[in-house]
């Protein structure tokens, strides 16, 4: 996969660490054991548009969220997390 | 060369390359590949077969080759299962048929032919089930000398493999026709361009075409289009490069065979060259495969493909056989038959599928003196270890023997479509083409020519050009595209003949049979997939090439269904096999990672460590002295020095991570389990991180060295790890936090200095502003001052041994001198370097955590570090840490242990059982974690985890481990051994 990093250009998967769903809100700090649990495990499995973090750990090592189709891979969108989550 | 023509061919008549194959000396020319050679020499038996051991010849001339498999050099260089026909031929090459015992001409198992009948598909799960003992003593081995392919080299590869990448507008893939006009037209354009062949040369059909493109002969034409190539700056040709895979976003993967035809690599070149080509567009000119008619006897030495046959004749000048039997299922058997016209090869006569036969193609056999069969097929054949007859059936079903040592097959073609469907696209039939196509490409991805199902040098030509010129201009280049010609030459459909006595191959590599399919129908693997792995149908190293579409054609015959409902299998990477070592590369033995050195490695080298592998790091293990003969000896008198006087270690390989930012503090107190933000200035703190799941991700310590500015460090092993998850906090969950921090790990190199005495080696290295008393310094006190007449440090009081310590960190570049510097000021303390053994003995005398025990399933409880826990913050694992099943007291929690016996050893791994309880998983207790004998103590202690262990000091256990068959009796202590009230520590 080539993923088109903001900062650095377009660069082979192998620079870029998964970690897997974007946007998932930390919760509070007096959230239920069950709300952590969802945060921690819960995750969806879709089959389509997903949004993901990936770091560009052998480049500019920021954390980007990556619009990534799962069936086909095609990348939709890449934006440095800051910007996506302003 | 008995059977070469005295001229023609593209080979060079002036040079003689003497080669031998199963011992015996042959001769060839330049221009050969190994197949031709022989083929050349009167050599017609290549191999025997997978299975029955039945004598094989060449099939085709190509990369689809599943008979002539040959073991290319020898010793540590020997390679099995290589295509006799993708050889080149270089001066004294060595090959070996393979699967043959004790020879090729005399094979004891080709007694397995006669047994056939129970040798069917299925045979090894119905025959060898039981006893299930017997199979890997008795079945296994049997089976694999009786089947099998060619013998691997069995010493290290000498040879070295290098991995590199490639970025370009358009990749060709492929150098035959279609592949040449394509990158011609991109090349034109200005666009950069990779043109890959798996050929020495590129050309691929036009080298055995003997008609001309415009007044040129096709050969000459392709030299002339390479020539071409070749002047322009943005095009690159790389002949003897197979693509193996596609991947996303325009990704390829290829193999090059640098050095694979010459005696050995020459001047430091690989064997092979593994390429990453990256392409915006890329072109599949691939071109199809000849498919074999399927019929009883028509795996004999001297049936062949009549396109293969073509090659034969006319790029290297040989003639497969005296006199020939042509059979066709359209048009290509005639053109063969005009080839043999030409060159004056005998054909006795020609089989056509086809009822009625054109007029000037009845001229032509006439001319030819060949009978033909209008509607005929082919009834059986003859010969021992080549053909000698071929029985024909006319129209009306009369039978004739005719004399032929060749039977030419034309049963029409398969697009090479694999490198379109690796990303996952089902392969469609296309019935107009008779053959599967690539439907739906990836993006950015286009067939031309015959991998697009075109057929005929006309169309090959048009389409390539035109697709090269799309893509050029994809690209952004200004390029005309030219207009694709709508006319198409009609395909050849399947032809299957009807069954006789002998057995009809369909995978000749896997000697699977048309029989086979049809048990493989009749016991219910009607699903093409299941059809495959019962039969192993196109499971051989040419992946059914030459097989699949028949093998499917004849499972939709059988169950009643059309070609496109029965479907193929998917088609996966790699295209062609590809040797392990090459996709290794360079990484390989030491070379399999780099290896990471600290600032100090020439000092600990002069010292005479024993260095040890921990992840990427070469660290000293311990120093030997002269007249210690085993570590342990070495160890001990190291630990000892270090608890007596002073000890000297390198622990530069910490990670190091430098935070600053008025929220730095926060950041931290958000990250580490402890409260940081009441840690003073000046001093430091040891400190636990949590994964948000609760379990302990890493431990270090943090100094304060400013109000807005900190040092932590990590373990070694986690350092990146660690430094990717405070970014990841950082950017992702509190960018509002003002704080900036970087990886300082290799900008400064640390060293322990611990002992008794460690204080007054310090002091004569310090500059004297800086004052270490104890008072002035004590325990966990950190500071930033000069030492070494003034190079910048940073120092702190930290231990790890449990002894007066400090941590003294340097800039990386002055890390021999401070040691040597260090060393010397310690010569009248005894000042003694100890390595990584001893350190982690005394961490364990002391009970400290390390990998053993964070292992990323611990938890802080587990750990027995609950008291470090904050209560009045929130940090990462905070809540997760507490789920109930985390909090029981059978969960096992970190003890020490020592021997019942004192003089006995204990071992890490074995794991804990009440004395009287039965050595079973429902009785495990816990395991132990590290161990170490303990100079101190004198005897042999551990840490490990026992349930409910924090209750249970003092208590008797079993340390059993039934992998070693091992047991001993331990007791229960508490993890701190030695010095628990920390006296020395804080001294």
């Amino acid at each position: 996969m080539r993923i088109p990093c903001p900062h650095c250009g377009e660069r082979g998967n192998d620079e870029f660490l998964y970690r897997g769903a974007a946007g998932l809100p930390r919760p509070p700090a007096d959230a239920t054991e069950a709300q952590w649990h969802d945060y921690v495990y819960l995750r969806d499995n879709p089959y389509g548009s997903h949004r993901e973090l990936w770091q560009h750990v052998h480049g500019c090592r920021r954390w980007l969220v990556v619009t990534r189709d799962t069936r086909t891979h095609v990348i939709a969108a890449v934006t440095d997390v800051s910007m996506a989550l302003s | 060369m008995t059977n070469r023509l005295s001229q023609g061919g593209l080979i060079d008549r002036s040079v003689t390359i003497p080669f031998r194959f199963d011992g015996v000396t042959y001769t060839g020319y330049p221009g050969d590949t190994l197949a031709s050679a022989l083929l050349a020499s009167g050599v017609r038996l290549f191999g025997r077969s997978f299975k029955y051991h039945r004598p094989r010849g060449l099939l085709s001339a190509g990369s689809e080759e599943p008979n002539a498999l040959v073991e290319l050099r020898e010793g540590a260089r020997r390679e099995p299962n290589v295509p006799a026909t993708m050889v080149e031929l270089y001066p004294d090459l060595v090959a070996a048929s393979q699967n043959r015992y004790p020879s090729l001409r005399f094979d004891l198992l080709a007694a397995n032919g006669l047994l056939a009948p129970i040798f069917g598909a299925g045979f090894y799960y119905k025959t060898f089930m039981w006893p299930a003992s017997f199979w890997e003593r008795l079945y296994e081995p049997l089976i694999r000398r009786a089947a099998g392919l060619g013998r691997s080299a069995t010493e290290p590869d000498p040879d070295h493999y290098e991995r590199a990448t490639l970025f370009c507008d358009v990749l060709v893939i492929g150098g035959g026709a279609a592949g040449l006009a394509a990158a011609r037209e991109a090349g034109r354009s200005g666009a950069r361009v990779v043109l890959c062949d798996e050929g020495s040369r590129l050309g691929g059909w036009l080298l055995s075409e003997p008609g001309p493109i415009g007044d040129r002969p096709a050969a000459i034409w392709a030299e002339q289009t390479v020539a071409e190539l070749q002047t322009m700056d943005e095009v690159r040709v790389m002949p003897r490069t197979t693509v193996l895979a596609t991947f996303d976003h325009g990704t390829y993967v290829a193999v090059e065979r640098v050095a694979d035809h010459k005696l050995m690599p020459e001047g430091g070149e690989p064997r092979q060259r593994v390429w990453h080509i990256i392409a915006r567009r890329s072109i599949v000119a691939c071109g199809a495969t000849e498919r074999p008619l399927v019929f009883g006897g028509n795996d004999r030495p001297g049936v062949m493909l009549s396109g293969s046959v073509r090659t034969y004749l006319n790029r290297y000048a040989v003639t497969p056989g005296r006199r020939a039997v042509i059979a066709t299922t359209g048009d290509d058997g005639w053109d063969l038959l005009a080839d043999c016209v030409r060159l004056g090869v005998d054909v006795a006569a020609i089989v056509d599928r086809r009822g009625t036969i054109a007029a000037d193609r009845l001229d032509l056999a006439r001319r030819a003196g060949a009978q033909v069969f209008a509607g005929g097929h082919i009834g059986a054949t003859a010969g021992a270890r080549r053909l000698s007859a071929v029985e024909v059936l006319d129209s009306g079903g009369k039978r004739q023997r005719l004399t032929a040592d060749l039977l030419a097959m034309a049963g029409g073609w398969t697009p090479a479509i694999g490198l379109a469907c690796h990303l996952g696209a089902k392969p469609v039939w296309n019935e107009e083409s008779s053959a599967f196509l690539a439907a739906e490409a990836p993006p950015g991805l286009r067939l031309v020519g015959g991998a697009a199902g075109l057929i005929g040098l006309v169309q090959a030509l048009e389409s390539g050009a035109h697709g090269g010129a799309e893509a050029a201009s994809a690209c952004g280049f200004a390029v005309a595209v030219p207009a694709m010609a709508t006319h198409s030459e009609a395909a050849a459909p399947l032809w299957f003949m009807p069954a006789n006595r002998q057995k009809a191959f369909v995978d000749f590599q896997h000697d699977v049979a048309v029989s086979d399919v049809a048990l493989a129908h009749r016991e219910g693997y009607r699903s093409v997939e299941h059809l495959k792995r019962y039969t192993t149908l196109g499971m051989a190293t040419d992946q059914g090439r030459t097989a699949n579409v028949n093998g499917l054609a004849l499972m939709a015959q059988m169950t009643g269904r059309d070609i496109a409902a029965t479907g193929t299998t998917r088609l996966r990477p790699p295209h062609t096999p590809v040797a392990i070592g090459a996709l290794a590369g360079m990484h390989r033995g030491r070379d399999y990672r780099p290896t990471r050195l600290t600032p100090a490695q020439g000092w600990a080298r002069e010292q005479g460590a024993v260095f040890i592998e921990t992840g990427p790091w070469l660290r000293a293990q311990y120093f030997p002295r002269t007249g210690e003969d085993d570590w342990l000896q070495s160890v001990t008198r190291e630990v000892h020095a270090v608890r007596s006087a002073v000890g000297l270690c390198d622990v530069s390989t910490l990670g190091k991570i430098e935070l600053v930012g008025s929220d730095a503090a926060t950041f931290l107190d958000r990250v580490y389990v402890n409260t940081i933000a009441t840690l003073p200035v000046g001093r430091a703190r040891y400190g636990l991180m949590l994964r948000e799941d609760g379990f302990t991700l890493d431990d270090g310590t943090i100094a304060r060295l400013q109000p807005d500015r900190f040092v932590i460090t990590t373990t070694t092993g986690e350092a990146h790890a660690v430094m990717s998850h405070l970014e990841y906090c950082h950017q992702v969950l509190w960018p509002e936090l003002d704080v900036h921090f970087v990886s300082i790990s290799d900008r400064w190199a640390q060293f322990a200095v611990a002992g008794p005495r460690s204080r007054a080696v310090l002091q004569a290295v310090l500059d004297p502003g800086l004052d270490i008393s104890g008072d002035a310094f004590p325990f966990m006190a950190a500071a930033e001052g000069r030492a070494f007449g003034g190079l910048r440090i940073r120092l702190f009081r930290i231990s790890f041994s449990g002894e007066l310590a400090y941590e003294l960190a340097v800039p990386a570049p002055q890390a021999e001198t401070a040691v040597r510097a260090l060393m010397q000021a310690g010569a009248g303390e005894g000042i003694t370097p100890y390595g990584l053994e001893a350190m982690s003995v005394m961490r364990i005398e002391k009970g400290y955590a390390a990998g053993g025990e964070i292992n990323g399933q611990t938890t802080p409880r587990d750990l027995g570090l609950e008291k470090m826990l904050a209560k009045r913050k929130d940090y990462i694992g905070r809540v997760l840490m507490r789920r109930r099943a985390l909090q029981e007291a059978s969960r096992p929690t970190l003890v020490g242990l020592r021997p019942t016996d004192r003089s006995a050893r204990l071992h890490g791994g074995a794991h804990f059982l009440a004395l009287q309880a039965p050595a079973t998983a429902a009785h495990d207790e816990g395991w132990v974690s590290s161990v170490a004998f303990s100079p101190t103590l004198g005897h042999w202690i551990g840490l490990g985890f026992l349930a409910n262990g924090a209750a249970r000091h003092g208590e008797r256990v079993r340390a059993y481990d039934p992998l070693r068959n091992r047991e001993t009796e331990v007791e229960i202590m508490p993890p701190c051994q030695f010095d628990p009230e920390g006296v020395r520590l804080h001294g």
